[in-house]
């Protein structure tokens, strides 16, 4: 169905009290919408423009208070949800994902087993220009790695746009925000931009959806989605399971099993 | 002052080069991957003429992300400290947005405020700023809605704007007259050029949306527009206005320093006081204190906008909160 429609739908039944979607914005960009009366439901937009990944308000107390929350997804934002699903951020019942296919034709997935199928047949794909730059990175000995993030991560200036749009980064009280002790330096020079940018790799790696919203957020341009892609993909390569894929996933470097591949644990 | 000459293109380079000989370090937007940034440069070559506004914006000049104001040594017992010395080079900032130009005087009012920020003076007397007036806007920018315009000379020392073959250069301070002098050979006589930019509607009423706020605080809106804010810092930090600053210390047992590095009142952290406590606990109300700071404080106490309109906030968020519609919206409320 129609995603307006659809979403009229369900607020006038009172299936949900929100629908959260994109809309129009400054020139041709989308931003983020938050519907709650029924005739507001025509303002909603689906197309190419709506890269961002909406998992993250999810968890956000101000839109856990409007009820339910239908939510217009993409195959990054569903990722998103099986993800804070199995970390148990989020109740099956508190939302309703209505998945979106290129002609902006939605169809409701009332349940986690539902957006399971539904991912099932959707391939997911590296960006092409994120794929040559990993494999270039790869490629590299560790000096020249070193230099180039180095070279990245000079220009950052810890204004922290890609941990909060990271659907992932729902901690209420995150180790960057603090002071007694202080765990990382808050000034953003070379120890403490790099200090943060390894500890957010490191935490996202067996949980990173690879939406690539981080990138995109980073108002300077530094490539920070490779990070968190490269710690996916390293997850998935030694592990065998990777972030998004169900809503029963046990996180792949905190979970013990006694048939692990490496003796000194067991 | 306010001499207006004539600046040929084929001046430039030589312009570039005795700035050099002369000691300058020059920042200057340049293209990196399609995006123009600030950095050093020694030849007009460089310069991204044509490209857009710099994502950041120039208060680093004046404000660096990250500065050290002392350091601490510890040693039997005593502890000593050490003054940091502000030595800045002799910069000048080429090509800088007549927006981004004035933005310094918004800093200016807090660091010299009541104690005079030895710091940011010292930057500041090291400063030159040649202004690049802009012949095109774009869906962000505002500066004719808070008292500034793109052919504005407040802040420059001297202003270029485009003409046929050159530059219309307005000498508007000393230091901009102590810089055309480095090269008196360089410039022509005006003629009879006149002056073109872009132009540019005001967006909204300041002076009445300045008079709206006082009845504003508790409404709902603050909460309603920040609903999908996300509580980054990116707008304040490539604010050229925006001048809120934490003091860190960093060290160990044997000493260490005290730093100064950017807030911003988007974080959780902004305002929270020791016992936890926080008076802007919601984004609601920091995004709140953000348009009030700029909108409502800054004309009550320093008698001028604490804002420049160039758009640098509303083109960096993540999430398009752009902040002259949401400004309209709330002088209408």
């Amino acid at each position: 169905m129609d995603l307006k429609e659809l979403s009229r739908e369900l607020l006038a039944k009172g299936d949900v009290q929100a629908v959260l979607g994109f809309r129009r914005g400054t020139g041709g960009r989308r931003r983020p919408a938050f519907i709650r009366r029924p005739e507001e439901a025509a303002n909603l937009v689906f197309d190419a423009g709506c890269a961002q990944n909406l998992a993250g308000y999810l968890t956000r107390r101000e839109v856990r208070r409007m009820g339910r929350v239908a939510v217009a997804a993409g195959p990054d934002t569903l990722r998103a949800i099986l993800q804070l699903l199995a970390e148990r951020q989020l109740k099956e019942e508190e939302i309703l994902p209505l998945a979106l296919d290129a002609q902006g034709q939605a169809e409701a997935l009332p349940t986690a087993q539902a957006v399971e199928a539904h991912l099932a047949l959707q391939a997911k794909a590296m960006p092409t220009a994120d794929r040559e730059l990993l494999d270039r990175l790869g490629a590299m000995d560790r000096a020249g790695r070193w230099a180039f993030w180095q070279d990245q991560f000079s220009r950052c200036m810890k204004c922290y746009a890609c941990r909060n749009s990271c659907p992932m980064c729902y901690c209420g009280h995150c180790t960057m925000d603090c002071n007694r002790p202080q765990w990382v330096p808050e000034a953003s020079h070379a120890l403490g931009n790099l200090e943060y940018h390894l500890v957010r790799a490191m935490h996202l790696a067996g949980r990173c959806v690879t939406c690539g919203d981080c990138g995109r957020a980073c108002p300077v341009g530094i490539p920070v989605h490779l990070l968190t892609f490269h710690g996916e993909e390293e997850v998935r390569r030694q592990f065998g399971q990777g972030a998004g894929t169900s809503a029963r996933l046990d996180y792949a470097l905190g979970t013990f099993r006694p048939d692990d591949k490496e003796t000194f644990i067991r | 002052m306010a001499e207006t000459r004539f600046l040929p293109q084929a001046s430039l380079e030589p312009l570039f080069a005795a700035l050099v000989r002369d000691g300058r370090r020059i920042l200057a937007p340049t293209d990196r991957d399609g995006r123009a940034e600030l950095n050093v440069v020694t030849s007009s070559g460089e310069v991204a003429w044509d490209g857009g506004p710099t994502i950041l914006s120039a208060k680093s000049a004046a404000f660096p992300k990250v500065e050290r104001l002392l350091s601490f040594t510890r040693e039997g017992g005593q502890v000593a400290l050490q003054d940091a010395e502000p030595a800045p080079a002799p910069t000048v900032l080429f090509a800088l947005r007549p927006c981004e130009a004035g933005g310094f005087g918004a800093l200016d009012a807090v660091f010299n405020w009541d104690t005079r920020d030895r710091f940011f003076n010292a930057r500041m007397a090291a400063l030159t700023v040649v202004g690049l007036s802009c012949v095109q806007a774009d869906e962000a920018c505002f500066c004719t809605s808070v008292g500034g315009g793109p052919g504005s000379t407040r802040g420059s020392d001297l202003l270029l704007t485009p003409e046929d073959g050159g530059f219309l250069a307005e000498i508007v301070t000393a230091k901009g007259e102590a810089l055309a002098a480095l090269a008196p050979e360089l410039w022509q006589p005006a003629g009879g050029r006149e002056k073109r930019v872009a132009d540019l509607p005001a967006k909204f009423d300041q002076p009445a949306l300045t008079a709206r706020l006082k009845d504003l605080f508790e409404n709902g809106l603050w909460a309603e527009q920040a609903l999908r804010c996300l509580g980054c810092g990116a707008c304040a930090f490539v604010c050229p206005t925006c001048v809120c600053f934490d003091l860190v210390e960093e060290g160990d047992a044997r000493g260490g320093r005290r730093l100064r590095t950017w807030d911003s009142c988007a974080g959780p952290g902004f305002t929270r006081h020791a016992s936890g406590h926080n008076p802007r606990e919601t984004q609601g109300q920091r995004w709140r204190q953000r348009i009030y700071h700029k909108f409502a404080t800054y004309p009550e106490r320093f008698g001028m906008v604490g804002c420049v309109g160039c758009g640098k906030c509303t083109r960096a968020c993540p999430v398009d909160m752009n902040l002259a519609e949401h400004l309209a919206a709330a002088a209408q409320a």
